[in-house]
């Protein structure tokens, strides 16, 4: 048979006039949210264009270099974020997580003179895992909210790292040069951490995509009771998911230390916030269920790349936070529009179908 | 039909004198309160199995005593003459038995064939899933059923019947031997309904067990071969269809004294409340109606046929699409509860737990809340005054409770319910909306909500109550209007108002004459 529902009935009339565009929602639904990722491109696109118009420099390769490694660390950031945003949680100790292994790795070299530079990353990733495994716990055995668990360890983990800092700092020329200038490098002239993050996200957006665990997490997020009754282990997955966030926010700390020439007790403060205001912008449901991790690396990297162009522009610093406010506000409220107005519809529709 | 990538249903027929999955004089109650007492119930392989019953018969205990949601206190479940103890609803769908709610559980941003395999995808080598193979599974099961859903698109905007054909495909790839349906008809238009049943009737002959709950009796006799009937948590009739009329199966049902308390008639006075018109598209449409002051009138009709919501259209929590609501001739605020609360109009909603009362705080706050703007001196709420006003009104409706200032999640369910209608009166209404005044409240109370719905309206007070027990309709109502499918279907008075009436009028099913045919 093929009158499926989403069909008008033959017996019910001639079609309504005027329901064509609604009649297969498929299009409807989908096309919205493939719009979602792809308005960012042309945000992105059309930003770019813009500035260079106004200021050609602004597309010297060096400019954009700087851009891409800057971006690079907060894309990263962003993939676990993800993990975390999508089963409906959210991991705020990020930036905390990221300025305190930012200190311990670099203080490696001053611990350890001749340290190994594979060992650096991996203190690093060990810190990461550590605080994620903490956050996890807590919100996947305690049930208690995420958003309290993790602003706790925001600033549980900012103090450790203010007092093992306490008022010392690491700076550049006490490091090794085969740190700092691990990547320098461009490949094609992109920056290799480019590449590298690229590459992570690739391998991230396969994993969501194909793997029963990576699915699962999208499941909890889009309805918890559902999946309390599918039999999901939802615990487990929200563990692994804050693990997930906690280990890449441990490796962006290092290489937070090869980027930035001093590490002091405040570094990466605040960072967590913008790491939301991208995976936000990218298209992430702050509640959880929909998003992509390619959508949140394009919606840091289109802060990142506002912030330099206001800079190149001449705006002054002071405006680049509103302007990031702004946007996501206005990402925000397009979803919520999109939302009510599908929703809307697509009652619409049935109540014309007469189901 | 049956690859390896769709399993089909019960592919050994057992013996026909076995039952698949039997239930053994199995009780369970909630809070004291006797849910199902000692009811039995066998299903067949190859059979579709009515289990009919007013609100509150028990259906939906039993519905879940199956599915593993709940563990009888007493009695026990066999399957396969075994007996069993389903630890939870996973464990339940691992042995076989599939439930279809009325309002399907899928997620709405998941695609199709994920919804259908979540958990237990198909994998490849590497344990990837393999989306082909997933889509092509969840493609052959929907030919089977004659459909056609795209597998890729996400469940978000799916309708109720594209939903429950979903969770249909979810039990055939399970090889689920029992199909167990909680009103899959209520929300459905009559095409949908027809291909539901040809699907139910493809599952039966293949040697699948189903039962099937409806209030449609017309649909019950359709496709049903045995029928279970539940009256106040036990079994009054089980046996095969075949000779049994609509009227036997009503008998069943209602049979019991109706409740004698004497009903006063009240007469109307002005108009208080009239609804022209009213429209919300997709859920009700063209409701016109009124209540006068001092009158009772009951809003009848099955859970879903859109009484609740054009209350809340009324109260303004909903907004509605066309028509006019008028408070003493005067025009409503469309969608603001403040617009109708000013006007005198007050709501005791259907879940008084979640929307009715502030559970955690107290009596005295709780009956104070609607009149703060009354108590307040100075812009000031004393706490003293809102224990004085608590108290006095407390006495008024009779709420036991030990300190005014205790939370109102200590009390019962029929003295939170007291304590919501004080909250409203306390205001002086001049419309009062209850909904489900009576729900989850033990019998004696029950009398005594009664008593105050009636006395409200001697006081001159225009009362629309919604509720979904035939015998409080009888009670409390001088008129009942019932609502079938999103729209007034019936306007009885008092004398032609009996519970037969009431439920002719609410579930006449609106089928199409003739069955079409379908290539499958």
């Amino acid at each position: 048979m093929t009158a499926a529902t989403t069909q008008t009935p033959p017996d019910r009339g001639e079609p309504i006039p005027g329901t064509d565009a609604l009649v297969n929602p498929r299009t409807l639904v989908d096309t919205v949210l493939r719009a979602r990722t792809f308005g960012i491109v042309v945000i992105l696109v059309l930003f770019v264009i813009v500035t260079w118009l106004l200021q050609s420099s602004f597309l010297s390769g060096s400019n954009i270099r700087f851009v891409l490694s800057d971006a690079t660390i907060y894309a990263l950031v962003a993939i676990g974020e993800t993990f975390v945003v999508l089963t409906r949680n959210v991991d705020l100790s990020v930036g905390s997580v990221v300025g305190l292994s930012a200190y311990v790795s670099a203080n490696q070299f001053q611990a350890h003179p001749g340290i190994a530079i594979p060992l650096v990353f991996a203190v690093g990733l060990g810190v990461g895992l550590a605080c994620g495994a903490v956050s996890g716990l807590i919100t996947a055995i305690g049930r208690v909210p995420s958003l309290v668990v993790t602003l706790a360890m925001l600033y549980v983990i900012r103090g450790v790292d203010t007092i093992i800092v306490g008022p010392g700092q690491v700076v550049a020329n006490s490091l090794p040069n085969s740190f700092i200038n691990i990547f320098q490098a461009t490949i094609l002239g992109i920056p290799d951490l480019a590449w590298v993050v690229a590459a992570i996200t690739a391998a991230a957006a396969f994993y969501l995509r194909s793997y029963r665990s990576g699915r699962d997490l999208y499941a909890i997020g889009s309805d918890p009771a559902a999946a309390r009754l599918a039999g999901i282990p939802i615990g487990r997955r929200v563990f692994g998911a804050f693990v997930l966030s906690g280990a890449i926010a441990g490796i962006a700390g290092v290489i937070w230390a090869t980027q930035y020439n001093t590490i002091d007790a405040t570094a990466a403060t605040g960072l967590e916030l913008q790491i939301i205001a991208a995976v936000v912008v990218g298209g992430v449901a702050i509640f959880g269920g929909s998003g992509s991790v390619a959508g949140a690396v394009l919606g840091a990297l289109l802060l990142q790349t506002i912030n330099v162009a206001l800079n190149v522009l001449g705006v002054p610093s002071l405006w680049t936070t509103p302007i990031a406010g702004f946007l996501l506000l206005v990402a925000i409220s397009m979803d919520r529009g999109i939302q009510l107005r599908l929703s809307a519809a697509l009652r619409k529709r049935r109540a014309h179908l007469g189901a | 039909m049956s690859s390896s990538a769709t399993p089909a249903v019960a592919a050994k027929p057992p013996s026909p004198a076995e039952p698949v999955v039997s239930l053994v004089e199995a009780s369970k109650a909630f809070a004291g309160v006797h849910a199902l007492r000692e009811v039995s119930l066998e299903l067949f392989a190859g059979e579709t199995h009515a289990l009919v019953g007013e609100n509150g018969a028990g259906k939906s205990t039993l519905i879940k005593l199956l599915a593993g949601v709940h563990q009888p206190d007493g009695g026990q479940l066999q399957i396969g003459g075994e007996p069993v103890f389903l630890s939870g609803p996973g464990d339940a769908a691992h042995r076989g038995i599939a439930v279809i709610y009325q309002e399907p559980t899928l997620f709405p941003d998941l695609s199709v064939a994920e919804n259908v395999f979540i958990g237990r995808q198909p994998l490849r080598p590497g344990r990837r899933i393999d989306h082909r193979a997933m889509d092509r599974a969840v493609n052959e099961v929907f030919a089977r059923l004659g459909v056609r859903i795209d597998p890729e698109r996400i469940a978000r905007g799916l309708s109720i019947a594209e939903q429950q054909l979903v969770e249909i495909a979810k039990a055939l790839t399970r090889s689920a031997r029992v199909l167990i349906m909680d009103e899959p008809t209520a929300a459905l238009s009559p095409i949908e309904v027809q291909r539901l049943f040809r699907v139910v009737e493809a599952l039966r002959s293949e040697g699948a067990a189903v039962v099937f709950v409806s209030h449609r009796l017309a649909e019950v006799f359709e496709i049903c071969q045995r029928v279970t009937v539940l009256r106040d948590g036990q079994r009054t009739l089980s046996r095969p269809l075949e000779g049994l009329s609509e009227t036997d199966l009503i008998r069943a049902m209602v049979g019991r004294d109706v409740l004698t308390e004497a009903h006063e008639q009240h007469a109307p006075s002005r108009t208080v409340l009239e609804v022209q018109r009213l429209t919300r598209e997709g859920v009700f449409r063209d409701i016109s109606f009124e209540v006068g002051a001092g009158e009772v009138v009951a809003l009848a009709g099955l859970v879903g046929s859109g009484r609740t919501e054009v209350a809340r259209a009324i109260f303004g929590v909903d907004r509605y699409d066309a028509g006019t609501v008028r408070i003493d001739g005067q025009k409503l605020k469309r969608g603001s509860p403040t617009a109708a609360m000013s006007a005198g109009v007050g709501l005791v909603p259907e879940d008084r737990r979640q929307q009715g009362l502030v559970m955690e705080q107290s009596l005295a706050r709780n009956i104070a809340l609607a009149s703060l703007r009354k108590l307040r001196r100075a812009g000031v709420i004393r706490a003293r005054t809102e224990r004085e006003f608590a108290t006095d009104w407390a006495k008024r409706l009779q709420v036991r409770y030990s300190r005014v200032t205790a939370p109102v999640s200590t009390l019962s369910g029929g003295n939170q319910q007291k304590v919501v209608l004080a909250k409203w009166l306390a205001r002086k209404p001049s419309l009062l909306i209850v909904d489900e005044p009576t729900r989850g409240i033990d019998v004696g109370t029950k009398s005594e909500v009664h008593r105050l719905i009636s006395q409200l309206a001697r006081d001159g007070v225009a009362v629309l109550v919604i509720s979904s027990e035939l015998p409080e309709v009888l009670t409390v109502a001088d008129r009942v209007l019932v609502m079938r499918e999103g729209q007034l279907v019936a306007g009885l008075t008092r004398e032609q108002a009996t519970e037969e009436a009431i439920i002719a009028a609410g579930t006449a099913a609106a089928l199409p004459s003739a069955t079409r045919k379908t290539p499958s």
